[in-house]
């Protein structure tokens, strides 16, 4: 048998049907859906008279557009648009009978942070969902990517989506990562390198010592964010780290299947001949913390840097950064360091699961906030319960953060907690487009210990010089 | 879903690199749950300032491009969100075909779910385009899908390369969801075969 790449053999165990062209139908294993990119899909099928295909492999939860302040299970405490699109999820879910964890139940979250927690999400699965940050189910060794309306529709439908095979990349992040670098300076510095399509076209797999010495949910934050860099799916490859994770978990399976499902899950890695289309090698030592200076997740510079010229870039770059410069109100030659900032917003899909609070929660304990508003927004209820067990959000609370219910919130800024027109903002989240936190934001992305760091002292700050 | 097969139209030019669906429609419009009528707020932020009046520097506000049907694009159009509302807001707009060096995947895709043509083409064929497209109104261009060329005003032709799939389903205005369910048969046996060989999923 010819060697594999872990892509190449997810993609080959869930071809349903393959076209003289190469066009294939993948057989989808898990399909999330939440309220914003589904309601149109749902009417698809209510106006053909189609049903869900295997509701049993379709979970749905309310995220992005919901309040992260208490009474929301009351509708009236929601604004109308909210309510609309919440109340058509609560329905479809009960009329097409998939599973269903609503604003009310405490497992309800992100729903990218939702699959993982609840077992939905295994190795060597296919999974996908109408949001490009599905590409973070692929920290289990599952090819898990974003998909259109129109395709989750499809999926709704027909259980498969119409694709054909991507190529294969590997990112290799090798040795230790230095005091103060976490998985969030990895992934950006890999944008940083590769720029925001550098992975169009691909599947990217993350490997090296430095991805397999990072916890499930650093991998989860890594492979969250190569949509970032242009790429359809973002992959790591399953190891027992993955499987502590994912056993006794409510869906994940148990006694005999646990075992013939450990079986299969350890064949999943590239063989060691794989064929690579593209590859790309970073010295784990090299990776320093990041932030981003512009309004793409590709300018990122460490933090001891200083915003760049933008004549020092190429091509159509130069007028991007110009732009940029501009809508972030920041001068070429200014030491990031300096860059004081407004707001402090930890949470998102990237970086809202339990250890980056941990993170954040260590820099904070026994600080005050030197910023406006702060924010901590958890991934889900669970890790929200969790974390006040652990009394992180006691610290966050004297610090200075607001301690809010889960949801998307201010990384797309579709419920109220939004940027106002020129506040900057240290974000733990993922995309620092113009507008992205609200009209006239501006964001700074980074791990939660250096968003931290950033609260404590009122400018964007070497987390290093903390610790 | 409409067909696409020839279009001769006005081309708009949009040189920004990285055009990110954000952009395309920033998402205090995602909270509709219908497919229609996002035309008018296609590129809020850059279309119109914080009290709603129209930007006249906006290459879409001006005179000449207001009914522009095709766009000439920076590098990786389309990239970020996966929200299809982008394309809808596209179309609702008129835009048939957007030209660039690349697209970002998934918005990609969801083009070809709602009749718009992304084509893909050369750095040098691109900057060509956008020339021409800065010409204005007077300037049509023409983007033929069965040839797959490109013809600028003043008659150069470009070749681009198409998936066959995707070709076929736009010129033919074809539901992906029926020609799937043609397919039945192939989804219950890989289904019933796989539900033995990894009976946990």
């Amino acid at each position: 048998m010819s060697p594999k790449t872990l892509y190449d053999k997810i993609w080959d165990a869930h071809v349903a049907h393959e076209a003289d062209d190469g066009t294939c139908l993948l057989y989808i294993d898990r399909h999330l859906v939440h309220e914003v990119t589904s309601p149109q899909a749902f009417e698809g099928l209510r106006m053909a008279g189609r049903s869900v295909r295997a509701p049993d492999k379709t979970i749905a939860v309310p995220d992005h557009n919901v309040p992260t302040t208490p009474g929301r299970e009351d509708p009236k405490n929601m604004t109308e648009d909210s309510a609309i699109q919440v109340a058509a999820l609560d329905k479809n879910a009960k009329d097409f009978g998939i599973h269903y964890y609503p604003v009310s139940d405490v497992r309800q979250g992100i729903v990218h942070i939702v699959g993982p927690e609840q077992g939905w999400t295994l190795p060597g699965m296919t999974v996908v969902c109408g949001d490009s940050h599905t590409a973070t189910h692929g920290a289990f060794g599952a090819l898990a990517h974003g998909i259109g309306t129109s395709e989750v529709e499809h999926v709704l439908a027909t259980q498969t989506l119409i694709q054909k095979k991507s190529k294969n990349m590997k990112v290799e992040i090798t040795g230790k990562l230095r005091p103060g670098v976490t998985a969030k300076d990895i992934t950006l510095s890999v944008i940083g390198k590769t720029g925001t399509a550098g992975g169009t076209g691909y599947v990217i797999e993350y490997c090296g010592e430095a991805i397999r010495d990072l916890s499930m949910e650093g991998r989860m934050t890594v492979c969250n964010m190569a949509i970032e860099g242009g790429a359809r799916a973002g992959l790591i490859a399953p190891d027992e780290k993955t499987f502590d994770y994912v056993k006794g978990r409510p869906h994940a399976p148990k006694g005999a299947q646990w075992e013939a499902a450990l079986n299969w899950w350890k064949t999943l890695y590239s063989d060691d001949d794989a064929h690579w289309d593209k590859v790309i090698t970073i010295k784990g030592e090299d990776i320093a913390p990041v932030v981003t200076w512009g309004t793409s997740p590709e300018d990122v510079l460490p933090i001891t840097a200083e915003v760049p010229a933008p004549e020092s870039f190429e091509g159509g770059k130069v007028g991007a950064a110009q732009r940029s410069l501009e809508y972030m109100g920041l001068k070429p030659g200014q030491k990031l360091s300096d860059i004081e900032i407004d707001t402090v917003f930890i949470g998102s899909c990237t970086n809202g699961r339990i250890e980056d609070l941990r993170a954040a929660a260590e820099i904070l304990k026994g600080k005050k906030i030197a910023v406006k508003r702060a924010m901590v927004v958890p991934g889900s209820g669970l890790v929200r319960a969790q974390a006040e067990e652990e009394g992180l959000a006691d610290i966050f609370r004297e610090a200075g953060f607001e301690w809010r219910l889960a949801g998307c919130s201010m990384c797309l800024a579709m419920n109220p907690d939004q940027l106002a027109p020129g506040e900057r903002c240290a974000a733990t989240s993922n995309r620092n487009f113009e507008g992205r936190q609200g009209r006239g934001g501006r964001t700074h992305l980074m791990s939660p210990a250096m968003a931290a760091a950033a609260a404590i002292t009122g400018k964007l700050t070497d987390v290093r010089e903390m610790m | 879903m409409e067909k696409f097969e020839k279009l001769t139209g006005i081309a708009a030019p949009m040189p920004l690199v990285n055009i990110d669906t954000d952009m395309i429609i920033p998402k205090q419009f995602l909270k509709t749950i219908k497919r229609s009528g996002l035309g008018v707020n296609l590129f809020d932020e850059m279309r119109y300032d914080d009290n709603g009046n129209e930007i006249p520097d906006f290459v879409l506000n001006k005179p000449q491009y207001r009914d522009a049907e095709i766009l000439v694009a920076g590098d990786n159009f389309g990239c970020g969100s996966s929200r299809e509302h982008a394309p809808w807001a596209l179309k609702d707009f008129g835009i048939r075909s957007i030209i660039s060096t690349s697209f970002a995947d998934i918005f990609y895709n969801n083009c070809f779910k709602n009749g718009i043509l992304p084509i893909i083409l050369p750095k040098e064929a691109v900057d060509v385009l956008m020339k021409d497209a800065e010409k204005g109104s007077n300037a049509r261009m023409t983007v033929d899908l069965e040839n797959q060329t490109v013809t600028s005003s003043d008659g150069e032709v470009f070749s681009f390369e198409l998936d066959s799939f995707k070709k076929h389903c736009l010129m033919n205005g074809l539901d992906d969801i029926g020609l799937t369910m043609e397919k039945a048969a192939a989804i219950d046996s890989f289904e019933a075969q796989a539900s033995q060989a990894r009976p946990w999923v």
